[in-house]
């Protein structure tokens, strides 16, 4: 069924479009138990469209009358018309029409999406399925190109192409793994956001955990994890208490300093999920002598930007506070923390959002910690971190960014068993959490992360330590990226590689801390212990 | 009849020239667009090696950056003449594709060769006979046309077997691949055709190309001739209306989008294209973005439709 699905078959009246079976999944390094999928909750099938797979993601409400059905198709029209004009959509009409126009459908990306390749070759997950229906639609019915069934294949348009459509947009990473290996440039991955933004944009359908309790959230009270300004410096509080205290290293995190060098700005997750991460920070800033502050402002304590996920306006409001925050405490320079999307969202795509005013140079931690580490100002002990690890290069750091060596210095000078994974840098696999999935936890939506989207990076992990298998070795997987670790975190406790291979994660600066001599052994645990 | 091919001739020209203009014109008609680079680029000089590039720096915007244009070379050159991406990436594919577009490359140096030579026949001087260096023009277009038709037919019977057997490629081709793929068989074949049987040493096709240049509308007498001239003005014409346009608008998607990395500091003529954008109206209708009186890029981004009454003090008072 699912390697003879057709573009058509996207329009027909069938329960679902797609499967993906226990046993068409790529094999793994381990034997690991697969369960079959879970239900979609009755509650949400009464509500929301799902008809296109095992999984529902985007909340399309079910239309109830053929005027319903008919108002999504027109609604869904009118968003894609806006989208190819350069008022609604100047920050990706290049793009979006380049691919459009000149794709040669010679499927040579296929291949490199590792959701394609965890399926087992699903058609509905060749990175060119959803382009190609959204392509379809573009010719026939937003650009009405003449002979345009015998030039582009022809579609049928009705409500469930538009919500297939829709909720196909999140069945990708938006890693971009097969733009890098088209011979034209045209770019797959965009497709899939463009779509999201019409969904956003115009029809106000979006995934709640992006939207309400994302970027809204974030707009409202300063963070997606609900801390206001107040909480938020609490907590901060209780951590650099907590951790001084434990690891006999006194420091304290700087706050609202006007004039300091640099503003860091975290993604609030780690502050919730990962107080090391924050502490860890805080404790090599402070050890390099740096002049540094965290701002208390509105999103400015928390770098994560999920419009960059699936809507443009959102994305750009998050950027501006986070620009204003800087341009009020007037520091040199943003330095972010270790969030991949965040260093993408206000390093590089805001760089051209951002008005004359607000344009505070901003910058990735890890040619900063490079250099800290690198500078001779802190004593190490690489010994202490004398285990192996391997590194997963965040997609919106490496290939997005072209941040690759700073990290692997620090980990050659302070991993004596540091290993890459394969492959890595630019072309490394998404971790499976990208472009939002990482922070959902509704439904069966851990099950498809588990199953399809993080199947790759498992695989790539557990050969990275071919060496070192079993429960006897401590292994560390250095992850910095906050969705990337709520990723792993959770891929981790499915396949239980805490207790059967002694695996864990975290990010850089916790290898930094645990190198460091003025700091008590054992930042770094595994579990409980 | 001369009139007629002569004209067909340079009507195909111009609208080849069109249409490719006015692709060119159009993408760069476009508003600026956000940052959107893709890792390796090409131009990061010795970081490009390994895919990194001047962000991997502390202060990266006080340091001197290092743009290399021969990086970008020792890039599309593989990439244009060989399809490298497609060989690393797609490598059943590329057995008949490159020879597909190498074909055509040949085919292109053909046509450069036989106005060269028509050049030098206008000047009086007879190709293939007299100096090296003319010697050397009527054996490379005596070499390069015929390998590139064989290439190109080929190739275009490879891809049309592919595209009709690879269940994966067939679902994504339309009728237009094959009528393309079709077009330069038949252009091709008739261009091989005239070769074996009527022009062997391509006499009449630089003279038809001198007579071009010199408007000079001379008939040549043959019809197999003109019929492949005919197919060729056809093709010609086409190509820029297609898909097969990528030929020349990859430059862009490379060197604007995949490679475009130039960060907006002391760069005034992209803040200038920035404010032009962000006074563009909006006009999406999700109720996070519209209904509050706010209307262009500018007043919408620095709008904030669920601020508590504490930030929207703060706004105020800045």
């Amino acid at each position: 069924m699912n390697k003879d699905l057709q573009i058509n078959d996207v329009s027909k009246n069938t329960e679902k479009l797609a499967t993906v079976k226990n046993e068409d999944l790529m094999p793994l390094p381990a034997d690991f138990e697969e369960k079959a999928w879970a239900d979609i909750p009755e509650e949400t099938k009464g509500k929301y469209v799902c008809i296109l797979d095992d999984v529902n993601i985007l909340q399309i409400p079910i239309p109830k009358t053929v005027e319903e059905e008919e108002e999504l198709v027109n609604k869904f029209i009118n968003g894609m018309r806006k989208l190819f004009t350069k008022e609604n959509n100047w920050t990706f009409l290049s793009m979006l029409e380049t691919t459009m126009e000149h794709c040669a459908k010679c499927n040579t990306c296929s291949d490199s999406c590792h959701l394609y390749e965890a399926t087992g070759g699903n058609e509905m997950y060749r990175p060119n399925y959803r382009t190609e229906i959204f392509r379809r639609i573009y010719k026939k019915y937003v650009k009405k190109e003449p002979f345009s069934r015998w030039r582009n294949g022809d579609i049928d348009l009705n409500w469930r192409t538009v919500a297939r459509l829709g909720e196909m947009a999140y069945r990708c990473n938006i890693c971009r793994r097969c733009a890098q290996t088209c011979p034209i440039g045209a770019d797959n991955a965009l497709v899939a956001r463009e779509i999201r933004k019409i969904f956003s944009q115009e029809l106000g359908i979006t995934v709640p955990e992006l939207h309400d309790k994302g970027s809204m959230m974030q707009l409202k009270t300063g963070s997606s994890t609900q801390m206001n300004k107040i909480v938020v410096r609490d907590n901060v509080e209780f951590i650099d208490e907590d951790f001084s205290e434990e690891f006999g290293y006194d420091f304290k995190t700087p706050w609202d300093v006007e004039g300091a060098d640099i503003l860091l700005i975290h993604n609030a997750g780690e502050i919730m999920a990962w107080p090391e991460n924050i502490a860890a920070f805080s404790m090599i800033f402070q050890a390099a002598g740096i002049s540094w502050t965290l701002s208390s402002d509105l999103a400015a304590y928390d770098s994560i930007n999920y419009g960059v996920f699936y809507d443009d306006v959102q994305f750009a409001r998050t950027a501006i506070l986070q620009a204003q925050a800087a341009k009020k405490l007037g520091v040199k320079k943003i330095v972010l923390g270790e969030c991949g999307h965040a260093h993408k969202a206000l390093t590089v795509i805001a760089d051209r959002v951002l008005p004359e005013g607000l344009k505070t140079p901003r910058e990735s931690c890890f040619p900063l910690l490079r250099d800290i580490v690198m500078s001779g100002k802190i004593k190490f002990d690489p010994e202490r971190n004398n285990f192996p690890v391997t590194l997963h290069d965040p997609c919106n750091v490496t290939r997005l960014m072209g941040i690759i060596k700073p990290q692997r210095e620090i980990m050659h000078k302070l991993c004596p068993q540091f290993r890459e994974m394969h492959p890595n840098g630019p072309h490394n696999y998404c971790c499976g959490g990208g472009s939002g999935y990482a922070i959902m936890s509704r439904n069966n939506i851990p099950e498809w992360r588990f199953k399809v989207t993080g199947r790759k990076k498992l695989e790539q992990i557990l050969n990275a330590f071919s060496d070192s298998r079993g429960p006897e070795i401590p292994k560390y997987v250095c992850a910095p990226c906050s969705n990337c670790k709520g990723q792993l975190r959770d891929l981790f406790e499915r396949y239980q590689l805490l207790e059967k291979e002694k695996l864990t994660y975290s990010g850089v600066v916790e290898l930094i801390v645990n190198a460091m001599v003025d700091v008590k052994p054992g930042f770094i645990k595994w579990g409980e212990e | 009849m001369a009139l007629l091919i002569y004209s067909i001739v340079y009507l195909a020209i111009i609208v080849f020239f069109f249409f490719v203009i006015r692709r060119i014109v159009s993408y760069l008609n476009n508003p600026i667009h956000v940052r959107w680079e893709l890792y390796p680029v090409a131009h990061e000089g010795k970081r490009a090696s390994y895919g990194g590039s001047y962000l991997e720096d502390v202060d990266w915007w006080t340091k001197p950056r290092e743009k290399s244009k021969i990086g970008e070379l020792k890039v599309m050159i593989p990439e244009i003449l060989f399809l490298k991406a497609v060989w690393e990436y797609n490598r059943p594919l590329w057995y008949v594709t490159f020879p597909f577009h190498f074909g055509l490359y040949l085919v292109v140096a053909f046509i450069g060769l036989l106005g060269i030579g028509a050049v030098a026949q206008l000047a009086g001087i007879t190709i293939g006979s007299g100096s090296a260096l003319s010697s050397a023009v009527a054996a490379l277009t005596n070499l390069f046309g015929p390998l590139g038709f064989i290439l190109v037919i080929g190739g275009a019977i490879g891809l049309i077997y592919k595209r009709m057997t690879d269940p994966g490629l067939r679902k994504y081709t339309s009728a237009e691949h094959f009528f393309n793929l079709g077009l330069f068989i038949v252009t091709m074949g008739s261009a091989s055709l005239t070769w074996l049987l009527v022009d062997p040493n391509f006499h009449f096709a630089r003279t038809f190309i001198a007579n071009l240049i010199s408007f000079n509308m001379e008939l040549i007498h043959s019809p197999l001739f003109n019929l492949q001239i005919l197919l060729a003005a056809f093709t010609i014409a086409y190509i820029p209306i297609t898909h097969m346009s990528h030929f020349f608008m990859k430059y862009f998607l490379y060197h604007d989008i995949r490679w475009g990395d130039e960060p907006n500091i002391g760069t005034p003529e992209t803040d200038a294209k920035i404010n032009i954008v962000l006074n563009y109206p909006v006009s999406w209708s999700a109720s996070h973005i519209a209904g509050h009186g706010k209307t262009t890029w500018a007043e919408v981004a620095t709008f904030n439709p669920v601020a508590e009454p504490e930030a929207s003090t703060n706004k105020e008072k800045e």
